[in-house]
């Protein structure tokens, strides 16, 4: 679609509600952003920005194949660190190839609703990541968008590109400072996982208690190719909506989503949908989710097109206070004989025979819940390299992560 | 009921007897409410103190039928229970240090739920451990490793007079017996200790006359 078209669209679509999730005045978060200048090296960044990163899950150290480091509206780093996986800024990306306009904003429409047209009527900013075909890394590339303003609206369209037979794992830290007030996300991801090729994208969210947050996310999987996509949510944000969508376009195509989220306030709607539109593809979407106060709505959706798929998905919850609301809404949508769907759904408290296991062995009741709620969020992960694997278990054992006190 | 330092003693008694509900009750499992009577343990009046309180003063109990705990690795849990424990040497001497980074109780078939038991009781060292039914549902070779288990927390290799661990065991067939020594048994009938002497001579009229023999003893015709 012409950069024009996509525009006019976009303005349609200026005022139009999203389907979930409380509706947000965008006019009340600035629209302009200061600009930053770009660093030579991850380590200039300022110590408190370098610590939000890390608590988010991105470790500025360590071995990565490559980095991506946006501030407000201006990426301040990238660079690769692999032959044949290309990082750079979206908009610098967009001008240099020209066949990147067949992927900006074919998954995820522009007019799908205000957030996104608000991305669309902005100057881009983002990363684009591509691996060229059969290039696999091993370690993941690190990104991170840092919102560092008071009251700013941050705006964010990431392509990414996994060509035939390659390999790439990302890790996403969305991040604000410990002192930040206020503040709006959006964040626009289009994800495509060629003929063959593995994917695994993982989102750290790590937002101040005034943060609005409104991802947008999809990704296409062809042939024999995989994503996997995690979402990890501990800190308190006052709002979070997000349904990212993946679709099984070819034949074999795999999608496995991983939600963890812990909240002790504020409004979180999350969830994911799969189309298997292809036969022997299959989905299975998992999610964890703790409340401690805050309310959750935590969806899991299967859309079956064709025969011969399989899908599962598991939505459990743990409300560890008086307060407090988990919505499990697990959905499945067959279309046509032939194809397995199944799904799980709890929501409950902890078990009383588990506390009394580990009182037994001498801990607090507030040790034992602590230990019982860190396990039900250790969700196994499957297909991390064990570097991600090493830093999404450290997100999750983060001594924020308490029981019912 | 008394149990003295360095003393082992066997509860044996028909199911459903209140043998389970008594270890509970010391344990303090808090739908175990104590009506009356008191348990004092080293001298200090435990009747009201809660579970862990209790664990810390020395009290450790082998559950009959553990929880799964999700995503909580056997090796992490024998941390939890004493972090100065040597973990690799419990986990070799219970023939279970393929399952150090299993999650516990996870899967585990009856011999290894008991062995995880006693590798986590080994860790915590307990001045009083309890054992409900520890060879139930237990292969042969598993009983030997679990009475192996029960011998070194209530110090059997030290001279008796030297002994400053005590055990309670409750034992359905007695089959973990010939593994380990026990000082005193107990036959337990409808909530009240009925009888106490030797465990040699009690089980072997369990035995042949079965619980009925103990309640006919109790009440002869």
């Amino acid at each position: 679609m012409s950069m024009s078209r996509l525009e006019e669209k976009a303005k349609k679509a200026a005022d139009k509600k999203a389907a979930l999730g409380t509706d947000i005045d965008i006019e009340s978060y600035e629209a302009e952003a200061e600009e930053f200048g770009e660093i030579e090296a991850l380590e200039m960044l300022p110590a408190d920005v370098q610590t939000a990163a890390l608590s988010a899950g991105v470790s500025l150290t360590g071995e990565a194949a490559g980095d991506y480091f946006q501030v407000d509206q201006s990426p301040v780093h990238r660079g690769s660190a692999v032959e044949g996986v290309e990082v750079m800024d979206i908009a610098s990306a967009l001008k240099e190839h020209s066949y990147l306009a067949d992927y900006f904003w074919r998954l995820v429409p522009i007019d799908a609703d205000k957030y996104t047209a608000d991305v669309g009527m902005h100057p881009p900013a983002g990363y684009f990541i591509r691996a060229r075909p059969g290039t696999k890394t091993i370690f993941p590339l690190k990104t991170c968008l840092f919102m560092g303003g008071k009251n700013k609206r941050q705006r964010v369209h990431n392509v990414v590109i996994a060509e035939e037979g390659s390999e790439l794992h990302i890790i996403t830290g969305c991040t604000t400072p410990s002192h930040a007030g206020r503040g709006l996300h959006l964040g626009v991801s289009e994800v495509y996982v060629k003929k063959g090729a593995h994917v695994t994208f993982t989102m750290v969210h790590n937002w101040g208690e005034e943060v609005e947050v409104r991802p947008r996310g999809a990704s296409l999987v062809e042939a024999g190719g995989s994503i996997s996509e995690n979402y990890i949510t501990l800190t308190p944000v006052k709002s979070l909506q997000a349904f990212p969508s993946a679709t099984l376009a070819g034949e074999g195509a795999v999608a496995t989503f991983s939600t963890i989220m812990y909240a002790r306030r504020g409004k979180i709607d999350i969830g994911n949908q799969t189309i298997l539109e292809a036969p022997k593809t299959s989905a299975e979407s998992i999610s964890r989710v703790v409340s401690t106060g805050g309310e959750i709505i935590n969806r899991g959706r299967m859309v079956g097109k064709v025969p011969d798929v399989r899908a599962h998905v598991e939505c459990t919850g743990l409300i560890l206070t008086e307060k407090g609301r988990i919505y499990s809404i697990p959905e499945l949508d067959g279309w046509c004989g032939g194809l397995d769907m199944s799904h799980e759904a709890a929501v409950g408290k902890i078990s009383q025979q588990e506390l009394e296991y580990l009182m037994a062995r001498g801990l607090s009741p507030d040790e034992a819940t602590s230990v019982i709620v860190r396990g039900f969020l250790d969700v196994e992960i499957k297909g991390l390299p064990p570097a991600l694997k090493e830093e999404i278990q450290k997100i999750t054992k983060l001594e924020e992560i308490h029981g019912g006190s | 009921m008394s149990v003295g330092k360095g003393e082992t003693h066997a509860l044996f008694g028909p199911n459903g007897c209140g043998k389970t509900t008594l270890l509970s009750t010391i344990a303090g499992i808090p739908r175990y409410v104590v009506e009356s009577g008191t348990i004092t343990f080293k001298g200090v009046d435990i009747t009201h103190l809660s579970m862990h309180e209790r664990a810390r003063l020395g009290i450790g109990i082998a559950f009959q039928h553990p929880p799964t705990i999700r995503g909580l690795k056997v090796l992490d849990m024998i941390k939890l229970c004493n972090p100065q424990a040597d973990a690799e040497k419990i986990l070799e001497d219970l023939d279970f240090t393929e399952f150090a980074d299993r999650e516990v109780n996870k899967g585990f078939s009856g011999g290894e739920v008991k062995r995880s038991e006693m590798v986590q009781l080994l860790a915590q060292e307990p001045d009083f451990v309890m054992l409900d039914e520890p060879d139930s549902g237990v292969d042969l070779e598993n009983i030997k490793v679990i009475g192996r288990a029960i011998n070194i927390l209530t110090q059997k290799d030290a001279k008796p007079s030297l002994r400053t661990k005590s055990g309670v065991i409750i034992t359905h067939f007695g089959h973990i017996l010939d593994y380990m020594a026990t000082d005193k048994a107990h036959v337990m009938i409808e909530g009240t200790i009925v009888c106490s002497g030797s465990p040699k001579e009690i089980l072997e009229q369990i035995k042949a006359n079965g619980y009925e023999g103990c309640a006919a003893c109790l009440c002869p015709v």
